[in-house]
């Protein structure tokens, strides 16, 4: 089967993330006073064939570790959804 | 002896370093493409400045994944020399070779500058023509080049000596003034517990002519000539 795979990169919360403060405070200077811990990461969509669901996600995770994400910097989520199924008609 | 200078898509110092280190040590020096798989002829390899693989992912992240890294992991184990300048330094980490990661600058900035530096040890192969906290100047030309290591192992890499540039002020003070990216500790190079891996985010290559601004890198590349030297008399 087919998965759409979605995977979240951030940085650690112990890893000051300068990239998101500085958003913060631009947001908070356009009046968007509410704001709060604003965080940059990256967003990873790709397509795993496997037999299931929890499957593509434990690729999806493997390759979190081997190369997506820096383990010593980087926190990772990933998110498994099944690909609609083509219509046979 | 013999110094290779990794070329891996990307890399933009590769030629300044030949040349440079030819030019102070007049010793071989030789290309090694990232393809290679054999460098049992090279004593010391060098791994440039750049941006391998246009930094995609995180800087370092893919050219760990170069053939020759495979060698140089082996290179590093059986006590031969590496040295990892500015994005190779980058490279060193993500392949375990070195502890920590370096990241986005605090600033946010690229910073490319004359940077003093502070060097902390001086019983190196690398170093031991510097005198103790002597104070040299080599560039800077890095965006992600922030330092940081979990608590635990920046207490061991402290502990274990394992700092050897810190960035300072032209008088040697290490002060959150001088650090121009937010590096833990004001940290710009450190070694292996071994001793014989180096990664520094100044680049010591643009600092070996006074046409380019000065001289202080080399002592790095001299000294490091002498220390090998002097091991193979010593081992006749």
């Amino acid at each position: 089967m087919l998965f759409h795979v979605q995977v979240e990169i951030t940085l650690k919360p112990t890893v000051m993330d300068a990239q998101g403060s500085t958003i913060e405070r631009a947001l908070q200077k356009l009046g968007h006073d509410g704001v709060r811990n604003v965080h940059i990461g990256k967003f990873i969509t790709m397509e795993i064939e496997a037999n299931c669901a929890g499957c593509a996600r434990s690729a999806a995770e493997d390759m979190c570790r081997e190369l997506l994400a820096n383990p010593i910097i980087e926190q990772f989520a990933v998110q498994v959804v099944e690909a609609e199924k083509e219509c046979p008609a | 002896m013999k110094f290779g200078v990794v070329i891996f898509p990307g890399s933009n110092c590769d030629a300044d370093c030949h040349d440079a280190i030819l030019a102070v040590t007049r010793q071989e020096v030789r290309y090694v493409w990232h393809e290679e798989t054999d460098i049992s002829d090279i004593d010391c390899i060098v791994l440039p400045g750049g941006f391998s693989y246009g930094d995609y992912l995180r800087c370092g992240a893919v050219a760990r994944f170069s053939p020759v890294m495979g060698e140089i992991v082996r290179h590093a184990a059986i006590g031969r020399y590496v040295i990892g300048i500015c994005n190779g330094f980058q490279v060193l980490t993500e392949a375990g070779l070195l502890p920590g990661a370096l990241y986005r600058n605090d600033c946010l900035k690229f910073v490319c500058k004359p940077q003093p530096l502070r060097v902390e040890r001086t019983d190196l192969p690398f170093t031991h023509f510097y005198t103790t906290k002597q104070v040299v100047n080599f560039p800077i030309a890095h965006g992600e080049g922030r330092f940081f290591a979990d608590p635990e192992t920046l207490a061991r890499i402290e502990g274990e000596g394992q700092v050897v540039f810190r960035y300072c002020t032209p008088d040697g003070q290490v002060t959150s003034e001088a650090n121009p990216n937010g590096s833990l500790k004001n940290i710009a190079g450190i070694c292996n517990e071994g001793d014989n891996v180096l990664g520094l985010m100044p680049h010591p290559e643009r600092r070996c002519d006074r046409l380019t601004g000065g001289t202080d890198g080399k002592k790095l590349f001299k000294g490091l000539v002498e220390s090998l030297l002097l091991k193979s008399i010593s081992h006749r």
